[in-house]
């Protein structure tokens, strides 16, 4: 792939209080792409990006963004790159107190000393740029799934930022408002030529727009590959995730005693006064 | 057991945090103000409607006490002292604890549960510069002067009951009050305590909304903690407060 | 919500603070008439204080004029040091006599002066020489005792 990738993850693994969340993670982000990692709910795809972001510090190994080690910075570095980082959250996470317009120019506001017509300016163009430059009066609590979605876009992308990170943008999404948001990370991926990451389970919309996909299951990489490699994956657990079956590597049930076994075993009784 | 040594150490930490980001708070003095506003303000009503009430119940029983003894004049030193020694600071303390603290925890616990303080930090802005030190300095700005004006209702409420409604002498109602009433001994020693009563439920109320698990349950616990450790923790300070300030007088 | 209307909500909420902190100094309190301006200091050494506490009032013709400031036991001559801060606007003279009474039956005890004829005048950190204990009603009551059965005595 391109010779500088803008994100590194080189051996990368992490642990909660001894249980182990990641394990020997490599991954790379080229410029200007778009990169999905799926799998799982709960295999550590969100973990990946806090990784990223700097929130969480890795166990070992390392994650370079534009040839930094993130985890190597001090807190001055650390916001300093934060400032060109956008993240996308699962729910929008808007500032439920503060207007839409609000929202958006509050980056503008924390990190420059624009004056407020500029910002003015700006905050509309972003909003423009979702779609929803007339909602911009309203309040959070006023918004639907699908437009806060937009709105914290437009606010990640408020300081025209060098990469882009979703966490689980398509999650309870109509599908009108599933493919607004898709068509979304696409085009403005392209057109402001940032490079993006998508953690996602929904593979129908995320294969239509992203350009290289890792697999992820109990914390490994298990796959990786172009959308149409993944289509056409011979990869057993692949396969089962594309596709959505039922059963596969990944059991339906929940590990338990054999179903036989557990029926026949008396339970203890209950004691009580009837008895 | 370590769990709550933990909890203890970790608060303490959080504490100095806020105060060494406590920068942007002062600086843009816009977001004190607005969180002043919040804790402060509309706290107004229920301190000054429950001034008035203690002070006048203050005054039929200080008055029932004191007549025994032929001394009803002295019912302006009772209801003074009380309000301005102990019951201000302390009434005030838990109304506010129970008003504005936990709509302080309630607040932050929902900003972490739905990821808006994340949301934040990966926008490069600190929260606790950002959230947390303003609502933290706004409780403790507001708390000295809640106190007051629980304490100046208060002492009006048992004027109204004393002297308007039972009879008591007005001249030596405020006259006795002032002999007896020091300025700094009573008044500035109130002051202090509920300053730091203020600080204690605001670093309470903060830390509880920071620390909540980021789920609907954890936020109501959350705010239940608020509300019994700070009403625990003022009535502890209170104790160790009164012995330093008021001993051998 | 709009800036201005909290700026002004916050402006009143300060303002009438402030004004409750005022009420509570000048009208409850007694800011108004004691405890302001400068003051200088007095020492008087006491056989006995009894219960007479540091900050109580010191007075003269019934006039609060200063306050206790520190009372400590002066391990040489085994007698209360007692010094007060007197308001400078007052001067007493050099034979000014120093009392521990007691206002009303069980009231606090302070410190009395009565003044003398001296034509000078007491300057701050100088000792009062002459002065008198506290009243201990306990002495009292057996003094009483003792020259009542004295007077039992003569009258056999």
């Amino acid at each position: 792939m391109s010779p500088d990738p803008l994100v590194e993850i080189r051996d990368l693994n992490f642990a909660y209080d001894n249980r182990a969340i990641l394990t020997g993670i490599n991954m790379t982000i080229p410029r200007g792409k778009v990169v999905a990692i799926m799998g799982l709910s709960g295999c550590g795809k969100t973990t990946t990006l806090r990784l990223i972001g700097g929130q969480l510090r890795p166990t070992s190994g390392a994650v370079r963004v534009a040839g930094q080690v993130v985890h190597e910075l001090d807190e001055t570095g650390l916001y300093q790159l934060r400032r060109r980082m956008g993240m996308l959250f699962q729910f929008g996470a808007l500032f439920t107190d503060m207007s839409v317009y609000d929202n958006v120019a509050f980056q503008m506001r924390e990190h420059t000393d624009l004056p407020e017509e500029l910002i003015h300016d700006l905050v509309l163009m972003k909003l423009h740029a979702v779609g929803l430059r007339g909602a911009h009066h309203l309040m959070p609590a006023e918004l639907s799934g699908g437009m806060a979605r937009r709105v914290a876009l437009a606010r990640a992308i408020s300081l025209d930022p060098m990469l882009m990170m979703y966490d689980e943008p398509f999650a309870g999404l109509d599908p009108i408002s599933l493919s607004i948001v898709g068509e979304l990370i696409r085009k403005l991926n392209d057109a402001l030529g940032i490079s993006s990451i998508v953690v996602t389970h929904d593979v129908q919309e995320s294969l239509k727009i992203v350009d290289y996909v890792y697999f992820v299951s109990a914390g490994k990489i298990v796959a990786e590959g172009t959308a149409e490699d993944i289509k056409h994956s011979r990869e057993p657990f692949v396969h089962q995730f594309v596709w959505g079956e039922v059963d596969g590597p990944v059991n339906f049930h929940y590990p338990a005693q054999p179903y036989r076994q557990e029926l026949h075993e008396q339970p203890a009784r209950p004691s009580g006064w009837w008895s | 057991m370590t769990d709550r040594i933990w909890r203890l150490g970790f608060a303490s930490r959080f504490m100095l945090m806020t105060l060494l980001y406590s920068g942007t708070a002062l600086k843009r003095f816009q977001l004190t103000m607005r969180e002043i506003y919040f804790t402060g303000v509309l706290s107004l009503i229920i301190i000054l409607v429950s001034g008035l009430f203690v002070g006048m119940v203050l005054g039929l029983q200080g008055y029932d006490t004191l007549q025994r003894y032929g001394s009803s004049e002295a019912l302006g030193i009772l209801v003074a002292l009380s309000l301005v020694r102990e019951l201000g600071p302390v009434v005030a303390a838990l109304l506010f604890a129970s008003r504005a603290g936990s709509a302080i925890t309630a607040e932050i616990g929902l900003m972490k549960a739905t990821e808006q303080l994340s949301a934040m930090e990966m926008m490069a802005v600190n929260p606790i510069a950002r959230v947390v030190a303003p609502r933290f300095w706004a409780g403790v700005i507001s708390m000295p002067l809640l106190a007051a004006l629980f304490s100046a209702m208060g002492v009006l409420g048992g004027y109204v009951v004393g002297v308007q409604l039972i009879g008591v002498d007005e001249g030596s109602f405020w006259s006795q009050m002032q002999a007896a009433v020091d300025f700094r001994q009573d008044i500035l020693n109130g002051v202090i305590k509920s300053f730091v009563f203020g600080v204690i439920v605001s670093w309470i109320a903060v830390f509880e909304g920071y620390d909540a698990d980021p789920t609907a349950e954890g936020v109501s616990r959350a705010t239940t903690r608020t509300v019994v450790t700070s009403s625990l923790a003022i009535l502890a300070a209170d104790f160790v407060l009164t012995a330093f300030m008021f001993r051998g007088i | 919500m709009n800036r201005a209307v909290i700026d002004l909500w916050v402006g009143f909420f300060v303002a009438l603070g402030l004004a409750a902190l005022l009420f509570l100094a000048l009208k409850v309190g007694n800011l108004s008439s004691t405890d302001v301006g400068q003051t200088y200091n007095l020492q008087a050494h006491f056989d006995n204080i009894g219960g007479l506490k540091v900050r109580a009032p010191v007075k003269s013709a019934g006039v609060v004029v200063g306050r206790v400031g520190e009372i400590r036991f002066d391990p040489e001559t085994y007698t209360a040091k007692v010094a007060m801060q007197i308001d400078t606007r007052y001067q007493f003279p050099r034979d000014t006599f120093a009392t521990i009474n007691t206002s009303g039956l069980l009231g606090e005890q302070y410190v009395g002066f009565e003044v003398g004829g001296d034509p000078d005048m007491l300057k701050s950190g100088e000792v009062i020489k002459k002065t008198q204990s506290a009243m201990v009603l306990e002495k009292l009551i057996s003094q009483f005792m003792f020259s009542k059965a004295a007077e039992d005595e003569v009258k056999k």
